[in-house]
């Protein structure tokens, strides 16, 4: 119970004092076969590697091969040279139009669904009862399809849904808000289906933050507004945009929504309408594939912004489980 | 009397109030009792230890002072104001958590330059307390590192340094110690105590190990269950023990429950109705025989189980008459398996009455 714990090391023979030839030599064989494992091992290459096949020839055949096939093929248009089919697309300024239209839905709604997954995952972090509900409530939208919630939006927003319904109930409006077949109706979708997973993304990053850094804050002086300001936002900033990267990519590849909910042909006529409708209904596959490359590019240029953005902010431990 | 919102360095570092009161605080989590009303009144510039074993409320006590846990009853006072209903950020109190709770994007300075940040200190002001602070706790080559590359020895000087560089009217520390390795374990406990006296911060720290609690506190607090078991100085504490939990806590590891033969019979005047005896390993002793015993000593009779070796002595286990296993400490190793005679002088027992589940 008292101070004197310390062990006194006992002196330990050498092992080196005697060796038999005969053993020494077999050990040696046996110790370099083992450590060219060892050394493989090291690097990552042993058995386990293995279990990687599978995936790795799932993406070659199912994503890269079609990948480079689109590529080579933006590039054999019928006429106008190896760049005709870009050159068509852009120069036209309806299919040109499609780029804005997409970014015009895609950013906003990315940004509206981090935006309000932060506030909810930070009251979520504490418990309370119905938390299971609740959550279970926010996250059921992921297993509809967005079809299905095309089907819901028509009939909930539509001219004759209860919406307009109880506005005119209301005498709020005179005639019914029009909120489908136009812009509104896929921003709405894309939130709705874009929601979930920005939600359990960021709630996954902010119950990695631990609670007890706030309370340090707080007794360091810092109010509420000062502890998230100086230090949750900085610690969950990389996740969110993370975050805002992985719905963007969901919400800038919108096709069924803005076909069935918004105006394909004018207000919400997006980037992939335009590929299919170069590729399928006109038979360019040239013309489609290029559209295909453009969509890619645009994104890949956005992630890397943000990638670029995230690399330049603190991304080490946030002190918690996650 | 100073003021408790006057954070501005006086050349007089010291206390900043004469007595922090504690009035019947207790915390119930969901009908449980986590601590039972505590009555405490520390006074400034002391260092007072709560020690008990996990789950005793220690921690939850802290909390309560903190800020962090709002009280379930009672009252705390600063010099007469009541600072219950205050949330954290407002009391002003210094905390180490034991986990260190340092911020993970700010490096070692602007961790420690945070609470005078969030109090608007001039800057010129703030880089010269951060660089003392830095000094102080032997961090300045260190300034610019995250916590995530520094050892744990200098994250929990971070740690302390964050807390005592807004020089609060009290620093709350929550098992500072118990993640580091045993030998850094040691030196920290130095170099807290030589903080506490270089700026005579009231501190109230919080251990489960009673060579902490006794090498650094003032006063002790010993917690059981929620509730107070005795309050005093280490010498009081190590001396006169008031049950037999806390002279378990103060290293009297063998407590035998009586009738333990002869020994209740021999003294009837100590205690009416002794039950429980405690002895320290250091006062028992192997003697050759009952005859040979000094005069006026308890002897008991066994075989050695055990035997540690302890550098300047060995500690010895030893199995008595009924199976109860003893702790002995001697200058000559016995051997395990010898039949051996245990004496201490009757004056080194302590005797107690019973309480249900002491042991």
């Amino acid at each position: 119970m008292t101070a004197a714990s310390q062990d006194a090391p006992a002196p330990v023979p050498g092992p080196s004092s005697q060796r038999p030839s005969q053993t020494d030599i077999a050990e040696q064989q046996y110790s370099t076969h083992v450590s060219l494992r060892h050394r493989l091992a090291e690097r990552g290459i042993d058995r386990t590697l293995l279990l990687a096949v599978p995936g790795v020839v799932a993406i070659i055949a199912l994503f890269c091969y079609p990948f480079l096939y689109g590529l080579q093929l933006s590039f054999q248009p019928k006429t106008g040279g190896v760049f005709g089919a870009y050159k068509a697309f852009f120069d036209d300024p309806y299919a040109r139009g499609s780029i804005g239209k997409t970014f015009d839905l895609a950013i906003p709604a990315s940004l509206i669904n981090v935006g309000a997954s932060v506030p909810i995952s930070y009251r979520m972090r504490r418990e309370f009862r119905g938390k299971r509900i609740l959550l279970a409530l926010l996250v059921v939208p992921i297993t509809l399809g967005t079809v299905l919630t095309a089907e819901g939006l028509l009939e909930y927003l539509g001219p004759v849904g209860w919406f307009n319904k109880t506005l005119q109930l209301l005498h709020l409006t005179s005639g019914p808000v029009q909120l489908v077949n136009n812009y509104w109706g896929v921003l709405f979708s894309l939130v709705i289906t874009g929601f979930p997973f920005a939600f359990l993304l960021t709630h996954a990053y902010l119950s990695g933050i631990h609670p007890s850094l706030e309370a340090a804050a707080a007794t360091l002086g810092a109010g509420s507004w000062q502890r998230m300001r100086h230090i949750t936002l900085p610690l969950l900033l990389p996740g969110l945009l993370t975050t805002f990267c992985l719905t963007f990519v969901l919400a800038f590849a919108v096709f069924p929504s803005a076909q069935l909910v918004g105006d394909p042909a004018g207000q919400t006529h997006v980037i992939s309408i335009e590929a299919v409708h170069d590729a399928l209904e006109e038979f360019n596959y040239p013309l489609g594939s290029a559209v295909a490359m453009i969509m890619t590019a645009l994104m890949l240029a956005v992630i890397g912004i943000a990638m670029g953005l995230r690399s330049r902010l603190y991304k080490g431990s946030t002190g918690g489980k996650g | 009397m100073a003021a408790v919102t006057d954070l501005r360095p006086r050349p007089d570092a010291g206390a900043h109030f004469a007595e922090l009161r504690l009035t019947g605080v207790g915390r119930s989590f969901g009908g449980v009792a986590a601590l039972r009303p505590l009555d405490l009144t520390i006074r400034g510039g002391e260092f007072v230890a709560l020690l008990g074993p996990s789950g005793c409320g220690k921690s939850t006590a802290l909390n309560c002072l903190a800020g962090l846990l709002p009280l379930s009853s009672g009252s705390i006072e600063l010099d007469g104001r009541r600072i219950d209903g205050l949330p954290p950020e407002k009391r002003g109190f210094g905390m180490v958590f034991q986990n260190y709770a340092l911020f993970p994007h700010l490096t070692a300075r602007a961790n420690i330059a945070f609470g005078l940040k969030m109090r608007k200190v001039p800057k010129t002001e703030l880089e010269r307390r951060v660089s003392l602070a830095l000094q102080m706790t032997r961090l300045t080559e260190h300034a610019h590192k995250h916590p995530g590359q520094l050892s744990g020895g200098q994250q929990q000087r971070v740690a302390i340094a964050r807390a005592v560089v807004i020089e609060p009217p009290l620093v709350l520390m929550d098992e500072p110690l118990s993640n580091l390795d045993a030998a850094l374990r040691l030196e920290m406990r130095t170099e807290i105590r030589r903080i506490h006296q270089e700026l005579k911060l009231t501190t109230v720290y919080v251990t489960h190990d009673q060579e902490e609690a006794l090498s650094l506190a003032d006063r002790l607090v010993v917690l059981r269950d929620g509730k107070v078991s005795q309050i005093g100085t280490p010498a009081e504490l190590y001396e006169r023990p008031a049950s037999a939990y806390v002279a378990g806590f103060m290293g009297y590891r063998n407590i035998l429950r009586l009738p333990l033969g002869d020994l209740a019979a021999e003294t009837p005047e100590q205690d009416p109705a002794p039950a429980v005896a405690a002895i320290r390993p250091e006062d028992l002793d192997i003697v050759g025989s009952t005859e040979t015993a000094p005069a006026d000593s308890l002897t008991l009779d066994g075989v050695v189980l055990v035997v540690e070796y302890h550098g300047r002595e060995y500690l010895a286990q030893v199995e008595v008459a009924d199976g109860r296993r003893l702790y002995v400490r001697t200058s000559q190793r016995p051997a395990p398996g010898e039949r051996v005679t245990l004496a201490a002088p009757r004056s080194r027992v302590l005797l107690f009455p019973d309480e249900s589940g002491a042991s």
